[in-house]
């Protein structure tokens, strides 16, 4: 026996959807971490009915016997979401452990810039280099003069060696 | 072949250890690895000359077409020949060249032998894309033999440069071989050369091709990186820049020469190419003073003119190509070795310094004259023959004005080479009368010749001391220099090895002949050796006139402007695109995804034909709800009341999941979202009490714009998705399995911990690794906290005691302190007894007496000790049943957490500690343990992993148990989420707790935070609000403090 055929979308949900996302990006690109945290959060329950509404119609709960298979919902993206909804715990956990330690580190709980990527940015808007290497700086010289200055750590003890040697 | 090359990469991986053991000498044993390759080739030369050469194939990822294919014709053969036999050589020279105390010998004559391997590799494969690995790794042991003296500068940027041009070079070839062979079909060489594909992509392609052959093998306008690459030690020089690695490039112009030699754009470049480098190296090679310098601008030249004859597309011009190609090797690497020599004789290589070196060393002296005789054309050597053939085929050949041109080129070239190649043998063994004649040094002296320092430009030339090299340094230039005389010689066999090469070409056959009679070409010839005798010996005039001429900017300069430009364009690129800021990288991956799917959308799917407004009324009901409060939730200003509306939005959610018909999902939605506001509470009393103020302008509008994009995206997505079908749900058989497999009714809990174990073991990692971050970001100094036991607890011990005002202390004294007592006397009484009597079985908690009095509140004490045994209880019972009915592993386990939350929140962290003694890694890792063992038992009891067995068990009074050892998996997903939930409530819970305690990392800010402790909100109620004056100023001493 099939399951429920029918396919068309639930508005109510598509809405809810929409809202939920809508908050959750707003949220997500905020500074704190913890409006960060919520976001995510949203945006999980979002995508968790998205799952629901992707499987089809509504439904009678997915046991067995209780119904006709027929009139179940799916039970594939229950199963997908309900780990779904654990990890996110395990992840909201997470972040607030994150949003600790700033706190403990910076006394808030902000995103910051990464300094370094503002250095490099002010540095290139005046063309200035971010490090030198003495290896790259312009010299007088060309490196085929330099390379004519170069040596060769040769035998430089005859005397030692037991090979002959040229004699004229 | 693979054997041989197993050999090179074998003698390369031991060199280091075997130079440790026996010095200097290793690199006699290490000659063997090419000597057995140019061994190897010498005894399949009849079977190349037949065109039956040996054929190896070895399936290498047979998916991707790729192979290992290796075959031997008359060109790999011709370059084997020379790769072994040079390399043989030089591997014996470096025996002697080097100190036994030079540095790093170990590294340079493992690097050596693995270059000679690449090199092998690279004139065998029949792969073109072999042909690229092989390619790119000459150019990485190249760079590790030019940058050998890695402690110099000069070192290093030659390193640098001649790697960054040739890895340039390469990776345009490698657009060109992949153009190529997707255009024939097939990487294989030889086939794609027996049918080589037309057309324009084809031509792109095999002009990538030439990119990479001529960065390579040093043409203009990046001919630059092999001067400088004479940083490298001289034996290095001799073999890469000379014999080996500059010839790759020729190499693969004549590998395609056959098959695209006729295309124009071929024609412009190898001959323009060519041609230009043939005359600009020869004229910067006649105002060198460094002989090292001399040869490698000679280089430049000869490499030019090999490279007009192996492309320029005729069968007489292909034979000579080759015939010079073998001449060249030889006698460019014997003058290289001639000026190691030299140059470890007397401590200089600059030739207004050296006088005398030829009678002081006359053998070596034979052989860089024999040598120099072949490079310059004159009879009987090699390179007069091939430089013979070269100008018959040219001037025999058709070509307009373009042959015209090419052969005055060649003839102009030539009386270059004349000129340095005089130039070189008179800068390093005549005797000059402007160098006072030096001392010669005898072997057995001893003394330390005074080495030569820099020369002094002006004043008169400080002679060099002269001491004598041992003859194994002189040998293998005399050999490869008597060699040259020796093909010489014999011609007529040059030209019938070579001739199944040439005749892939059309045209008239050429010929190797030493003497031909008095011919058009041999008065060229005499005319060549004459102009170029004329400009060596009025040498003073042609250098103070190449001086003279306004210099042209140095390709060098022009390079390392270009890099600086590179830089400066990679740092405006990273500038632009490294905001170094959050909201912008998700702000661009959210764009994107709005514009890929959202774009995909539109233009691929349409609206259903069909929608519902809902399911169920209700639904409206809780969407309306969870919108709500999702939009009150973003515009909070003050944390904890964010925190709640999210609970509420959370729990809305469950409730939707409810209507929908997954009654597990609103299970773990429910418990899920009280956990989450426990733990957002535990650690928002630690935060500030408000979001930052931020200045908001149109930052807000954007976020707010990219929310609308992606939202409508999503809720498009949501629209078209359930229309999307086109195959049957997979999920359409599970309730029949379910029952039938995996022993039970709830298709949601079989899917969980059978039909999709897999994806179950997976979560139940990442929760694990959840776990651990936390408590990793917490408990900075080690894994794991102790184990907070009621019994260890300090006498007197009040947790949660900071924080507010006790408004009930005087209430709580003791009745001998000395206020007086309260009428009833019945709370002092009670706090009395409780204290003092130690007796736990008075209390209701184990550990309540740890509490502050004034966080204590008996009747959430007397709930939780009737509620936490019957939640236990309910959790098992959920996680046995949850086979059948809505339950398992997650909401038991879940249900199990909230027992222990509420335990902590009645009785603080010692309670917790009573409540569960154990440590949470233990759960963690024994519930993954379980979980996995469940699918190893399965796989030993002869089953696949994770596959259930079903087990009906009849107990006597009970009844007959239908036990499915799925059960066991999930008794090891409810143990892991037991031990995440202990974790959070140890880490964000207790261990704070103890450090706030403690004063670790407290700001003083105990009053600016949400609230004092997770009493103050669950237990005895928020109490008075913060004294801000007081916050500020601990605030400002915590700072301080820091500082």
């Amino acid at each position: 026996m099939p399951l429920n055929p029918d396919t068309s979308p639930n508005l109510t949900l598509v809405l809810v959807i929409t809202a939920l996302v809508t908050v959750g990006v707003y949220l997500l690109l905020e500074r704190s971490l913890s409006r960060v945290l919520i976001g995510v959060i949203l945006l999980g329950n979002a995508a968790n009915l998205l799952f629901l509404v992707a499987g089809g119609a509504a439904g009678r709960p997915p046991l067995v016997g209780s119904a006709e298979p027929s009139e179940m919902s799916d039970p594939l993206p229950q199963a997908m979401a309900l780990t779904a909804i654990v990890i996110t715990l395990a992840m909201t956990a997470f972040l607030l452990a994150m949003a600790y330690r700033s706190w403990q580190l910076h006394r808030h709980d902000e995103v910051q810039d990464d300094v370094e990527d503002r250095r490099i940015a002010r540095l290139a808007a005046r063309d200035e280099r971010a490090t030198t290497d003495a290896d790259t700086e312009d010299t007088r010289s060309t490196l085929d003069e330099e390379a004519a200055e170069t040596r060769d750590e040769t035998d430089d003890a005859p005397s030692e060696r037991t090979t002959p040697v040229e004699v004229p | 072949m693979l054997l041989l090359l197993a050999v090179h990469l074998a003698a390369a991986v031991v060199a280091p250890v075997l130079v440790r053991w026996i010095g200097r000498k290793a690199f006699w044993v290490l000659a063997l690895a090419p000597a057995s390759a140019t061994v190897w080739a010498l005894t399949q030369t009849a079977a190349v000359q037949a065109g039956e050469g040996p054929v190896e194939v070895v399936r290498w990822i047979p998916s991707l077409g790729l192979e290992l294919a290796f075959r031997l014709d008359t060109l790999g053969w011709l370059m084997t020949l020379l790769v072994g036999g040079v390399g043989a050589l030089v591997l014996v020279y470096c025996s002697a060249y080097f100190s036994p105390k030079a540095t790093g010998l170990g590294r340079f004559s493992g690097v050596l032998t693995a270059f000679a391997g690449a090199m092998l590799g690279l004139v065998t494969a029949d792969d073109l894309l072999l042909v690229f690995v092989f390619w790119e790794l000459t150019t990485v042991f190249s760079y590790l033999l030019i940058g050998h003296y890695n402690d110099r500068k000069a070192s290093r940027r030659a390193a640098m440069q001649a790697i960054v041009l040739t890895t340039a070079g390469g990776l345009t070839m490698l657009v060109g071989i992949i153009l190529l062979g997707e255009a024939a079909g097939t990487y294989r060489l030889s086939a794609v050369l027996a049918d080589p594909p037309q057309g324009t992509t084809v031509t792109a392609g095999v002009v990538c091709l030439l990119v990479g052959a001529v960065t390579k093998s040093a043409m203009i306008p990046l001919h630059f990186w092999l001067p400088a690459a004479m940083a490298a030690p001289t034996p290095v020089s001799a073999y890469l820049h000379a014999a080996a690695m500059v010839k790759a490039g020729i190499y693969l112009i004549a590998r395609f020469a056959p098959a695209y030699a006729d295309l124009t754009a071929w024609q412009v470049v190898v001959l323009t190419l060519g041609c230009g480098s043939l005359l600009v190296g020869g004229y910067r090679a006649l105002r060198q003073h460094d002989l090292k310098l001399v040869l490698a601008f000679g280089t430049v030249s000869q490499l030019g003119l090999l490279v007009v004859l192996v492309g320029f597309g005729t069968r007489a011009t292909a034979l000579a190509g080759l015939a010079m190609l073998g001449a060249h090797a030889m006698f460019k690497a014997a003058l290289f070795l001639v000026v190691g020599v030299v140059d470890a004789a007397t401590g200089t290589r600059e030739l207004r310094r050296l006088s005398g070196v030829g009678r002081a060393l006359p053998i070596t002296a034979l052989a860089g004259g024999l040598a120099t005789a072949s490079m310059i054309g004159l009879p009987p050597f090699a390179g007069y023959v091939a430089k013979e053939a070269a100008l018959e085929a040219i001037a025999h050949h058709e070509g307009g004005l373009s042959g015209q041109v090419v052969y005055w080129a060649v003839v102009v070239g030539s009386a270059l080479t004349v000129a340095y190649g005089l130039r070189f043998f008179w800068g390093a063994f005549a005797t000059k009368s402007s160098v006072a004649h030096p001392p010669v040094h005898d072997a057995g002296s001893g003394a330390a010749p005074d080495r030569a320092t820099a020369p002094d430009r002006d004043g008169p030339a400080v002679p060099a001391t002269i001491t004598r090299p041992s003859l194994v340094l002189v040998y293998p230039s005399l050999v490869l220099a008597v060699l040259g005389l020796a093909a010489a010689v014999l011609p007529g066999l040059g030209e019938h090895l070579l001739s199944p090469y040439a005749d892939g070409f059309a045209g008239e056959p050429g010929h190797l002949v030493l003497w031909a009679g008095v011919t058009p070409t041999l008065l060229t010839t005499l005319g060549i050796v004459a102009a170029g005798a004329g400009l060596f010996a009025a040498r003073g005039p042609v250098e103070r006139l190449q001086a003279s001429v306004p210099p042209v900017p140095e390709a060098d300069h022009l390079y390392r402007r270009l890099m600086r430009k590179l830089d400066d364009l990679a740092a405006d690129v990273t500038a632009l695109t490294q905001r170094g800021s959050l909201p912008v990288y998700l702000g661009g991956i959210l764009l994107v995804f709005v514009g890929a799917v959202g774009g995909a959308m539109l233009t691929v799917t349409s609206l259903p034909e069909s929608t519902r407004a809902w399911d169920h009324p209700a639904q409206a009901l809780f969407g309306v709800l969870v919108v709500v409060s999702a939009i009150l939730t973003a515009r909070a200003r003050r944390r904890l009341k964010a925190v709640i509306l999210l609970g509420v939005s959370g729990y809305g959610v469950a409730a939707l999941f409810l209507l929908h018909g997954a009654p597990d999902l609103a299970l773990t939605q429910v418990l899920t979202e009280t956990v989450t506001l426990v733990v957002f509470v535990l650690v928002l009393r630690r935060l500030p009490a408000y979001f930052s103020d931020r200045p908001l302008a149109a930052s807000r509008w954007v976020r707010l714009g990219i929310g609308l994009a992606v939202g409508l995206t999503v809720g498009g997505l949501a629209l078209v998705v359930p229309g999307a079908r086109v195959h049957v749900p997979v999920s359409d058989l599970f309730a029949a399995e379910a029952y039938e497999f995996g022993g039970g009714k709830n298709i949601v809990n079989v899917t969980l911990v059978d039909v999709r174990a897999w994806d179950t073991m997976g979560e139940i990692s990442v929760l694990l690794v959840a776990a651990t971050g936390v408590a990793s970001l917490v408990f900075l100094q080690k894994r794991s906290g102790a184990i907070f036991r009621a019994d260890e607890a300090n006498e007197g011990r009040q947790v949660w005691a900071i924080g507010g005002q006790d408004a009930a202390a005087a209430l709580r004294q003791p009745a001998h302190a000395p206020l007086p007592p309260t009428p009833s006397g019945a709370y002092p009484g009670l706090a009395h007894g409780v204290r003092r009597t130690g007796e736990r079985s008075k209390e209701w908690l184990r550990a309540g007496r740890t509490l502050a009095p004034r966080r204590r509140s008996v009747i959430f004490e007397v709930t939780t000790r009737l509620l936490f045994h019957t939640m236990i209880v309910y959790s098992a019972y959920l996680l046995f049943s949850g086979h059948n009915a809505p339950g398992g592993g997650f909401a038991a386990g879940l249900v199990t957490g909230v027992a222990l939350v509420v335990r902590y929140l009645a009785g603080g962290r010692y309670e917790l500690g009573e409540a569960a003694p154990v440590q949470p890694g233990l759960l963690l890792g024994s519930g993954l343990f379980l979980s996995a063992g469940v699918g190893l038992v399965a796989l030993l009891a002869g089953g696949s992993v994770l596959q259930s067995w079903i087990v009906d068990i009849h107990v006597p009074v009970i009844g007959t148990i239908h036990l499915v050892t799925s059960l066991f998996f999930d008794v090891g997903v409810y143990l892991v989420v037991v031990g995440l939930v202990l974790d959070i409530l140890r880490t964000l819970g207790a261990e704070i707790d103890r450090q706030a305690e403690a004063g670790e990392h407290t700001g003083g800010s105990e009053d600016h935070t949400q609230a004092g402790s997770a009493g103050q909100v669950f237990g005895a109620g928020a109490q008075g609000t913060a004294d801000t004056d007081g916050m500020i100023r601990t605030a400002e001493a915590d700072l301080e403090v820091q500082r």
